[in-house]
């Protein structure tokens, strides 16, 4: 096989992102132009007064087709919920009777799949049981294989399904390795993305790291308390260009880096950062000045912002303006890879640049261009940065061709 | 084309160099050859798994079975390869991941009052033991996890391999996995640990000892008709990254050989390997 060195070009046939924002990508972008947080109080059961979250709402009435009701947890309900939305499925059923359901992989990111489902399984045993209840699934709901296997038997695919968990960059990494299933001529589409879902281990897990922020969290801001953990289920269907002419919107690059430094906290100089940025913008053949935003990682937490300002500002100086969307919509977690790739793409639809919600001004210490007021104006191409724990970094370039 | 239906993918293609392998009985590689080339007989032992000595002091003494295992396997397998270890970009596959840290923390959240300990939490990570090989390696090549149950082990290496012929460049794969505690064991068994690696190279590198072709296909494959050896009757159920032994016991035979994988929802991957 000859090997190009420049990334295939490819195209986002399809897209969709279900997070606190909304149900669907107008939803969504409604909620970014009208600077309207989808963070609430979290709820008293979760134990963590003070804290705001970024949940789904009506989750629990989603239902799954019957004959796959094994896979009924919070999370696959999200990744159904999300297939409805945007018309999703419909593009993909339409790609699989054009090109075959063999030829249409299945790549997906979480980091939790249907952990609740265990916590709740946990929760169930009478005092003194140590076995779980015979009805708990655990290939169908805890296995992190559950997600693909779920959304590939949901779409009626016959091509390779796989679930990856890089932490954070979960979602973002399924472009990446969409893009190679492509690359190979393995697959003639790709449904990429990610979904992870609220629950007790990442809430209580952040919180024993002294990473939750007290009320909604407030990226960038000089004095940011951290997190808000959210959820979100995104997915986009992924197509070689020269297969899918006319469609507007682009993965243009996709990189990614290693920190090699700390399992939970970032290089201090985000090397890591910065490394995977530049893998993005060679891949795209771009220099930094043809970025219009920098969609941040920006988890709101004093370590990460300060590191990825570094990065950034090491890469585009102030001359490229660059904002967190987390205030919006959570930390996501698995799923923010995916659900910012939907907001990129729908700030280049846009013309907008989000400015971070909640923060009157900037770190002053901070050299990157941090924007706090939406601005109007054209947005050809977005990167999307993604940070997780074990230094795994991820960066996307969405835009137009 | 050979009368392949229609939708059959063409093959992904790699070279395969060197080998790590961690299992009961099964005490690395170069130690192993003979009992999976059938000269020899397999002894099952519970294997010794080492402290990762590429990892500093604190955090040797602190790494876990499964971190240990995985670290294990991969340092044998770019040992002598001349390739150096923060070079490889790389591909760990696990269907558990550090089960016995998220069991800990379900533990932790079902006792009233318990708290989650931090570490723990940044350790039940799936990609946990990858990202202590780049601590350990000092790298920082990209790397990615995957978690595909019963095929993470085909499916993990169908990914390396499509990372080799997508972007031209060697790919370090590990897969491996570890026994879970009560009560989670019971949902999962995994009776013993086991931990492959292999460096897999571009077509035609140097240093190369087989060609690897894989596909993917929508079916099940035909049920084998030889008789499978005693190590795979016992370890294949016993662990999924055992489900490995078909491809390391053609690899030490030195003999092409072609196999298949079924796998889950009714599906297959296609092998076809040849010695270099």
């Amino acid at each position: 096989m000859t090997i190009h060195p420049s990334f295939p070009p490819l195209v986002l046939s399809a897209l969709t992102a279900v997070s606190a924002m909304g149900a669907g990508l107008a939803a969504t972008r409604a909620a970014l132009e009208e600077r309207r947080s989808g963070l609430a109080p979290s709820l008293p059961a979760d134990d963590l007064p003070g804290t705001w979250t970024g949940r789904v709402a009506g989750l629990e009435a989603v239902r799954l087709p019957a004959a796959l009701e094994r896979f009924a947890c919070r999370n696959n309900r999200l990744a159904e919920l999300a297939l409805q939305c945007d018309g999703f499925a419909e593009v993909v059923l339409a790609a699989r009777e054009r090109l075959g359901a063999a030829r249409i992989g299945v790549v997906l990111g979480t980091s939790t799949a249907g952990i609740a489902e265990t916590e709740a399984a946990y929760r169930r045993r009478g005092p003194g049981e140590v076995a779980l209840p015979a009805d708990f699934d655990f290939a169908g709901t805890h296995d992190l294989f559950s997600l693909a296997r779920y959304v590939r038997a949901r779409l009626g695919l016959r091509g390779p399904a796989m679930t990856l968990s890089t932490a954070c960059t979960s979602g973002a990494r399924s472009f990446l390795e969409g893009a190679a299933l492509l690359r190979t001529g393995q697959c003639d589409a790709v449904v990429v993305g990610g979904v992870d879902t609220v629950c007790r281990m990442t809430l209580q897990g952040f919180n024993a790291l002294a990473l939750l922020a007290q009320g909604p969290t407030r990226p960038c801001a000089a004095d940011r308390g951290g997190i808000s953990i959210g959820e979100a289920g995104s997915f986009a269907l992924l197509q070689r260009a020269e297969e899918a002419p006319g469609a507007p919107l682009r993965l243009l690059g996709a990189g990614a880096s290693s920190d090699g430094h700390h399992m939970s906290s970032p290089h201090p100089e985000g090397l890591g950062a910065v490394g995977a940025m530049r893998a993005a913008l060679d891949a795209a053949g771009l220099a930094p000045d043809a970025i219009d935003y920098v969609n941040l990682h920006g988890t709101g937490t004093r370590a990460n912002d300060a590191m990825e300002d570094r990065a950034v500002s090491h890469l585009f100086g102030a001359a490229v303006p660059c904002s967190s969307t987390k205030g919006w919509s959570g930390h996501t977690l698995g799923a923010s890879g995916a659900l910012e790739a939907a907001i990129a793409a729908i700030c280049v639809q846009a013309g907008l640049v989000p400015g971070c919600l909640g923060v009157e001004a900037p770190d002053p210490e901070f050299r990157a261009d941090v924007v706090t007021a939406n601005r109007h104006r054209p947005v050809r191409r977005v990167l999307s940065n993604s940070f997780g724990f074990g230094g795994s970094n991820c960066s996307l370039i969405i835009g137009r061709a | 084309m050979s009368g392949a239906p229609e939708t059959a993918p063409p093959p992904v293609r790699c070279g395969i160099g060197g080998i790590g392998l961690l299992g009961p009985g099964l005490a690395g590689w170069a130690a192993s050859e003979a009992v999976l080339a059938g000269m020899a007989p397999w002894q099952e032992a519970a294997p010794a798994v080492p402290p990762p000595a590429m990892l500093a002091p604190a955090e040797r003494r602190r790494a876990s079975l499964v971190v240990r295992l995985a670290l294990a396997a991969a340092g044998e397998a770019v040992a002598g390869s001349g390739l150096a270890p923060e070079a490889l970009d790389t591909v760990f596959a696990s269907s558990n991941g550090d089960g016995a840290v998220v069991g800990a923390i379900l533990d932790a959240l079902a006792t009233p009052g318990g708290d989650v300990s931090p570490t723990l939490f940044h350790n039940s990570v799936h990609n946990a033991a990858a990202g202590y090989w780049g601590i350990g390696a000092g790298s920082m090549r990209p790397s990615v996890s995957l978690g595909c149950h019963d095929d993470t082990f085909p499916l993990g290496l169908l990914q390396a391999a499509t990372g080799v012929a997508a972007w031209g460049r060697p790919v370090l794969f590990c897969a491996y996995d570890a026994p879970l505690n009560p009560p989670l064991d019971a949902c999962r068994p995994t009776a013993v640990p086991f931990a492959l690696a292999m460096l897999l190279l571009p077509e035609g590198a140097d240093g190369a000892r087989a060609t690897l072709g894989l596909r993917h296909r929508p079916e099940a494959p035909a049920t084998e008709a030889a008789p499978r050896s005693a190590l795979r009757t016992t370890l294949e159920e016993a662990n999924p990254a055992a489900r490995a032994l078909p491809l390391l016991e053609a690899l030490a035979a030195r003999k092409p050989a072609r196999l298949a994988w079924p796998l889950l929802d009714g599906m297959g991957l296609e092998a076809e390997l040849s010695p270099c």
